[in-house]
């Protein structure tokens, strides 16, 4: 499988992103520049973490105008399959290919741990290879990662299927008290309708590396394979 | 040399306004045959500072050991040291200090605190990989602090997270003697490939000189020269004392850096700190004994009309000094244009060592490169000693004074949630310590931070220590000390010592009993690192640390911050320092002592303030060190942690939180219980292992002398010494998790 993994001006996830896909998962990947548009017949783009344009703004507001956002959008449009993780994450939701927004954490600082995730939907690309009962410890790193999204909104996500993690606690409680951030009913994750356009907080990319001592995040990249080799 | 600004008149007393001697002003006039003019004066007056001239400490720094079989760039040849960490690779490392900038602007302060020492690793050509950084604070409970301490931390996080380095350890530490004055010391540590070095250094006549990254303003400048009344009454009010940081910025300058480290473009690059564009140009022609001629009014300014000494000494942040090989201007200038960042040519170099300084076809300053510079013109200057009464009381503080306790639980709890022993994760969560994917400490954590160098068998161990309270209670031993302890951390985590770089907070050099400080611990310091053949790569000093105590000034304790890098040869040697397994076997590795001596118990519990130094033995230190390494290569150990701030039970219960397992202990009933269990005496590590390695353990400590004692089992979750029901390991890792936010939390 070919993977694009854009690289904006502040990215600071791109290279760690890269060395997952390329070493460790043993995949194809070539490396976008927010100055280009083309996205060198690429399968699947990633949006990699970071502080896009240095976040002066709003996180990933600048980035979303960047000429390889217009591809990546009508891409996304044509079915083509996109992740965005952490700024990646506000990046997608600034350029509207999925819904909601992420507002600063509830304590407004900067917080940066291991989690755990329930899965809520596992039937997508992203996540069919994750057991159903599993919990994924992953870590997230960001200041503004509170999604929030309104009534309408929040339903036609239940109603869709679109909730791809709950932040809970290791045994999977899901409550405050596990919500490391104040998101909206814990959510870590969503997809677009089309569910080919995926969006999370947190980090899969730092927990895929045995070196590492944590492969949970593994599986996510995992089920981007199973589902496209099968 | 004709212009408003040069009509200065320049006497000794603008020289003193300067901050520089009558008798430097008499010595400027005997280098450059003449007075020199106000742009003049202002260049020597910061490159003969303290900070860049090291004028009052170089005398003592020269006595350290500086080479060592690992060395490819030693201290003072380069902006940072540089460690051959084998595979082709070279590990770059420095220490800083930001302390006045984090006094008046913590965050501010703290977060150019980070750019700075990060420029100094990438200017050199490497990537950083890790940052450490080492705090200290007035007491907690004053508003002030919880000031500080919010903006410091902050701003670390902010300009390190958005650069994207992660922070893999550091220290924060609170005492009435930083009231006023925090310490800010920040640490960067990077990788590289060592044929790919960038030289600080400038030659070859008419090739071009570059200032990159960002355009150069008033910010700083305050910091460096002075607001004189004498020189711009209206314009003094607009100069922000303390310098901006914008990490995006920096992160784009450290892309091009390395892009153009693979290019043959360059021939040398420095990074703008202290005394911007002067620093820079000086200190890169004075390497080689070539010239400058820089135009200072093609230096892109945010603001409009600054005069030539604002351009010079400015300390803008995030800005490089290029020189780049004639003819290869274009590749230097395309990698900038792509990363959407100034690169404009100011100047060329010469023959003949003089700097020579235009605005607007005007020569405003000629001064020799060479006289400015620390080795060349700079002063250097004995500083007279003498030892402070306070050294001989301390050493009069007996354990029999103290009568033992019998609450010992209450004392445990008491140190558990002490600010200065409980968990700082109110601080670290705020940082990013994962990005960059080499933190292989997150899920295993160990005395030391491990980088992980993928592709490798290897990892780098990186911590940095300092028990000022024992320097201060006896310099050179404190000093000591601290190497000591940092090369305990590397040796637990399953690495070996390589190289330290210090950082030197101590008091006014000009007050003889500071600076029999800072001779004391440079003493101690000298011995540690030839003990440990760590030799010293670089750091920096910082005098003139004051605090306010009730209305007397007194200097902070002495602080000589040790930041050391190790190397672990095999990743599978990595140790942690939390237990793994109910029923393994703990012992205490080293020699029981009757010590509570600088101890937090004695010092917060006892409020005894002054006392001797704990125990410590540099020959039995080494011997524990050998044989820790020894016994973790043999792959004897499930863990390993020193024994330090807070004594043996803290250590024990540190250990027990991270697989939230507890233990059962027995105390040596041959040593007063209090001394035991939170006495802080040195070269103690508690290891655990498994009752199957447990003979070949004690055969290994045997062979090589070292005392131990059996201290008991790893258990399921209660904490259980001498029988006595200290609590569950939960009940204290809520004591221990908490305790600093609240405190931070409580108006």
């Amino acid at each position: 499988m070919k993977f694009g993994v854009i690289t904006f001006p502040g990215s600071n996830c791109n290279q760690d992103m890269i060395y997952v896909l390329r070493e460790i998962m043993n995949q194809e990947v070539v490396e976008l520049w927010h100055k280009d548009s083309d996205l060198k017949g690429v399968d699947f783009v990633v949006l990699p973490g970071g502080f896009s344009y240095g976040d002066y703004l709003r996180s990933g507001a600048i980035a979303r105008f960047s000429p390889i956002m217009e591809s990546v959008v009508s891409f996304a449009k044509k079915g083509g399959y996109v992740m965005g993780i952490c700024n990646g994450f506000q990046i997608l939701c600034e350029a509207g290919l999925v819904p909601g927004t992420l507002l600063h954490n509830n304590n407004q600082k900067f917080i940066c741990k291991n989690v755990f995730l329930k899965t809520v939907n596992n039937n997508t690309l992203v996540t069919n290879k994750i057991p159903t009962e599993k919990i994924l410890k992953i870590p997230i790193a960001h200041g503004e990662g509170r999604y929030f999204i309104g009534n309408d909104g929040l339903k036609s996500l239940h109603d869709n299927n679109q909730i791809l993690f709950n932040y809970c606690s290791e045994s999977g409680t899901v409550s405050d008290e596990f919500n490391p951030n104040g998101s909206l009913e814990n959510i870590a994750g969503v997809c677009n309708l089309q569910k080919n356009v995926f969006g999370m907080m947190p980090h899969p990319e730092r927990a895929a590396d045995t070196e590492l001592g944590n492969t949970d995040g593994k599986l996510l990249f995992e089920s981007i394979l199973n589902n496209v080799l099968a | 040399m004709e212009s408003a600004t040069h009509q200065i008149e320049t006497t000794v007393e603008t020289a003193k306004d300067l901050g520089l001697l009558p008798e430097e002003f008499e010595k400027i006039k005997d280098i450059l045959g003449r007075t020199p003019n106000f742009n003049e004066l202002s260049i020597y007056s910061v490159m003969w500072s303290e900070h860049c001239s090291y004028k009052n400490s170089i005398k003592w720094l020269k006595t350290l050991p500086k080479d060592g079989p690992h060395m490819l760039v030693k201290a003072g040849e380069e902006n940072a040291g540089l460690v051959d960490i084998g595979d082709g690779l070279g590990c770059a490392f420095k220490i800083e200090s930001h302390n006045h900038p984090s006094a008046l602007e913590p965050y501010q302060g703290a977060a150019t605190g980070v750019g700075g020492i990060n420029r100094d690793i990438f200017t050199m050509g490497a990537r950083p990989v890790a940052q450490l950084n080492s705090l200290r604070f007035g007491p907690i409970e004053n508003a002030r602090t919880k000031w500080l301490i919010k903006g410091v931390v902050k701003g670390i996080g902010d300009y390190g997270n958005a650069f994207g380095i992660p922070v893999l350890g550091g220290e924060v530490f609170f005492d009435e003697c930083y009231n006023g004055n925090p310490l800010v010391n920040a640490m960067s540590v990077g990788i590289m490939d060592s044929k790919k070095i960038i030289s600080a250094t400038a030659h070859g006549k008419g090739n071009p000189v570059y200032i990159v990254g960002s355009a150069t303003g008033k910010d700083g400048i305050a910091g460096a020269a002075f607001a004189s009344k004498d020189l711009s009454e209206a314009s003094a009010e607009d100069i922000p004392a303390v310098q901006v940081g914008d990490p995006f910025q920096e992160k784009l300058l450290l892309e091009a850096t390395l892009e153009l480290a693979n290019t043959d473009a360059i021939v040398g690059m420095q990074d703008m700190g202290a005394a911007g564009i002067t620093c820079s140009t000086s200190e890169m022609s004075a390497k080689t004994g070539c010239g400058m001629d820089i135009y200072l009014d093609k230096v892109p300014t945010r603001q409009e009309g600054m005069l030539p000494w604002e351009i010079l000494l400015s300390e803008s942040q995030e800005r490089m000094l290029v020189v780049a090989h004639k003819g290869k201007e274009k590749i230097v200038e395309d990698i900038f244009e792509k990363w959407d960042l100034h690169a404009v040519q100011i100047g060329e170099v010469t023959d003949g060592g003089i700097l020579n300084y235009y605005m607007n076809g005007e020569l405003v300053a000629q001064v020799p490169g060479e006289s400015l510079v620390l080795g060349g013109g700079a002063p250097v200057y004995e500083r007279e000693y003498k030892e402070p009464s306070y050294f001989a009381k301390a050493n009069e503080f007996k354990i029999e004074q103290i009568q033992e306790p019998t609450n010992y639980k209450e004392i445990a709890d008491f140190l558990t949630t002490h600010p200065n022993i409980a968990s700082k994760k109110w601080v670290t969560e705020q940082y990013d310590s994962m990005v960059g994917t080499i933190n292989m400490s997150t899920n295993n954590p160990s005395d030391a931070g491990i980088v992980n160098i993928k592709h490798s068998e290897k990892a780098i161990a990186v911590t940095v220590d300092c028990n000022a309270r024992y320097v201060h209670a006896n310099p050179e031993e404190g000093c000591a000390i601290a190497v000591s302890e940092a090369a305990r951390n590397i040796v637990c985590s399953g690495g070996t010592p390589s190289a330290i770089t210090n950082c030197l907070n101590f008091g006014n050099p000009y007050n003889p009993e500071v600076y029999w400080q800072f001779v004391g611990a440079i003493n101690g310091m000298r011995k540690a690192c030839e003990k440990f053949k760590t030799p010293v790569t670089g750091g920096n000093v910082s005098f003139y640390n004051q605090t306010k105590v009730g209305d007397k000034e007194e200097a902070v304790f002495p602080t000589p911050t040790i930041g050391m890098i190790g190397i672990v040869e095999n990743k599978a040697n990595i140790t942690g320092l939390g237990f793994k397994k109910e029923n393994d076997i703990i012992y205490l590795i080293g020699k029981s002592v009757n010590d509570i001596n600088c101890s937090e118990y004695l010092y917060s519990y006892h409020k005894v303030k002054l006392s001797g130094t704990p125990y410590f033995n540099i020959e039995e230190e080494y011997q524990l060190q050998y044989t820790i390494s020894e016994a973790i290569k043999s792959k004897l150990l499930q863990s390993a942690h020193d024994c330090a701030d807070g004594g043996l039970y803290i250590t024990l219960l540190e250990s027990s939180l991270v697989n939230n397992l507890g233990f059962s202990i027995t105390s040596d009933s041959s040593i007063r219980k209090d001394a035991f269990l939170f006495g802080e005496a040195q070269s103690r590590v508690v290891v655990s292992v498994s009752p199957k390695n447990e003979q070949q353990l004690l055969d290994l400590l045997s062979k090589n002398n070292v005392l131990n004692y059996k201290l008991g089992v790893v258990s399921e979750n209660d904490i259980i010494i001498d029988n006595e029901n200290f609590g569950s390991v939960s009940s204290k890792k809520q004591l221990f998790d908490t305790s600093l936010e609240s405190y931070i939390n409580k108006n």
